[in-house]
């Protein structure tokens, strides 16, 4: 490659970086973008003289960013939050994943259990958070309870909605050869659903974060939720921005790890198929 | 030792009802009867919605008659089997599957011996002109060539019966015409006992030692063609008067009982 490129004469560098430009623009415009406001931003701030209580400048921030990082707190709050997202969206995903297989596969499961869990779907379950900080305590187990329950029904809801719409013409091809249950859903079923359990790993993670830091909110001792919450008694504000840019950043770190597996895993998948939320 | 020639398939009395969503009772398949022998091509020809996707499944085992039995090899069918080949009208290939693991997947469900699975499914990717594809993937492939992959799967683990519903019908005219010639020599070549459901009365014809014609809905035998025409065959045979005879004959039955589609 580099070497290649020693060789490429630069007209011709030049030119492919312009037909870049154009088919995707994107690449430059996200970011000028970007710029653009933070740079409105800061100039707002300082010209109409808003006092750093209300609406810190972006340097300010990035001030109290640098200073979280150097003391450690940031560092060390963040690190809380992001084991109980990991933590909760295993925990959540994985049991949305077998009671979906459950669902599907023996009527009887579907018939008696089924009914309940739609009618819970329309709680949110957010406003579960205070009960659950109440029987599981201030620490990280209330925590990793409220986010297993906010990332089990994005799962739940795809894994059935995956494993119904298999095409019936290859379930015929296995049973054709006299495939067992079991046979034709580790062979057929189960791949043919992974597409809609990526979409919905994809909402459950990022649900998960939110799940984390609803439940710091009702009450911990830790994590970027119980942080926030200190920054803002504190009358802190660039520190709870310093904080929001740390969650945007490991929102979107999460959901393009998630995306990137999906890929390799439903490499033949090209085109994004419909996903069924289901908060 | 009897001597008695038994049919390799026989059909005998097959009738299928549905019931439809709205609780309506539809007819599908009204008293079938027809024997196939050993080794036959027979080809099944009617209008669509005539039942004939319905009678393969239910040959296959795949569906419970509502009366009547099929039997293979003198025995009754009472589920699915693992001498039975089935190609569909789309390839139904897996797509996370590369071509050879495509082939070999009956292999793998029925649990044969893997060496020689390998090498039947080696052989046939190569009699189906696909051995420099066997590590790609489906999507890699055109439409002609994704039927092939599935006309080999069926093959692999060495069924006594092909069945192939409208194996071509979502093809275009050259392919297809290139994939009747291919399916001839590759039945010239196993010898199979097959039952080839087409909507195509010159390729029912072209293929076929017999042509057994249904009638719309209710599906119905109206008659069981024998196609006396030589073999090896090849296309300029449709340019014969003979074979004009047979395909304005099925077409006649066809046309007096309620057309094809
Ligand atoms: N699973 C089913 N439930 C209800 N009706 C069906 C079912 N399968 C087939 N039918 C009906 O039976 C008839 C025959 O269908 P089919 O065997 O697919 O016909 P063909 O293959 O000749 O086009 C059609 O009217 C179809 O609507
Ligand atoms: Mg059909």
């Amino acid at each position: 490659m580099a070497s290649r490129s020693l060789v490429e004469q630069p007209g011709r560098a030049a030119s492919q970086r312009q037909s870049m430009l154009r088919h995707r623009p994107e690449i430059v415009l996200v970011p000028a973008i970007f710029i653009l406001i933070v740079a409105a931003w800061e100039l707002l701030v300082k010209l109409l003289a808003v006092p750093i209580y209300i609406l810190p400048s972006p340097t300010e921030i990035w001030r109290a960013f640098r200073d979280g990082l150097v003391s450690g707190t940031l560092v060390e709050h963040t690190l809380v939050t992001l084991q109980e997202v990991l933590v909760g969206f295993a925990v959540g995903s994985a049991a949305g994943l077998v009671v979906g297989v459950l669902v599907t596969r023996f009527r009887l499961v579907e018939r008696t259990v089924y009914p309940y869990v739609v009618a819970f779907q329309t709680v949110p379950k957010v406003a579960l958070a205070p009960l659950i900080v109440t029987w599981f305590g201030f620490g990280m187990l209330s925590k990793v309870v409220t986010t297993a329950l906010i990332a089990f029904f994005p799962l739940l809801v795809n894994v059935i909605a995956g494993l119904q719409s298999v095409d019936q013409d290859r379930i015929d091809l296995l049973r054709s050869v006299n495939a067992s249950e079991w046979q034709i859903f580790r062979m057929v079923r189960f791949p043919s659903a992974l597409p809609f359990i990526f979409a919905g790993l994809d909402v459950a993670i990022v649900f998960s974060v939110i799940g984390a830091i609803v439940s710091e909110f009702v009450g911990a001792r830790a994590g970027l939720g119980y942080l926030i919450q200190v920054n803002n008694y504190n009358l802190n504000v660039s520190g709870t921005f310093a904080v929001l840019v740390v969650l945007s950043v490991m929102g979107l770190t999460l959901h393009l790890v998630v995306q990137a597996v999906n890929r390799r895993v439903v490499f033949w998948q090209r085109d994004d198929r419909g996903s069924v939320v289901g908060a | 030792m009897t001597v008695t020639t038994q049919a390799a398939i026989r059909i005998d009395g097959v009738s299928r009802t549905f019931v439809s969503k709205r609780g309506e009772t539809v007819q599908a398949l009204d008293h079938i009867s027809f024997d196939v022998d050993e080794g036959e091509f027979v080809s099944i020809v009617g209008p669509s919605g005539c039942g004939k996707s319905t009678l393969l499944k239910i040959i296959a085992g795949l569906i419970p008659p509502s009366a009547g039995q099929v039997l293979i090899g003198g025995q009754p069918v009472a589920g699915p089997r693992s001498d039975i080949g089935f190609v569909f009208q789309q390839p139904v290939l897996l797509p996370w599957r590369t071509v050879k693991a495509n082939v070999m997947l009956p292999v793998e469900v029925l649990k044969l011996d893997r060496r020689d699975g390998e090498r039947r499914a080696a052989d046939l990717l190569e009699t189906v002109g696909l051995s420099n594809f066997a590590n790609h993937y489906p999507m890699e492939l055109s439409g002609g060539m994704q039927q092939r992959v599935g006309i080999a799967r069926a093959l692999v683990h060495d069924p006594v019966l092909l069945l192939m519903d409208e194996p071509f019908g979502a093809l275009d005219a050259m392919t297809r015409e290139h994939m009747t010639l291919e399916l001839l020599s590759i039945w010239r070549a196993f010898r199979k006992t097959v039952l080839f459901v087409t909507h195509s009365i010159a390729e029912a014809v072209f293929l076929a030692d017999r042509v057994v014609t249904m009638t719309a809905r209710p599906g119905r035998v109206a008659e069981v063609v024998t196609i006396d025409l030589p073999r090896p065959r090849d296309l300029a045979l449709m340019n014969t008067p003979e074979f004009g005879r047979y395909v304005s004959h099925i077409r006649a039955l066809l046309n007096a009982r309620g057309g094809l589609d």
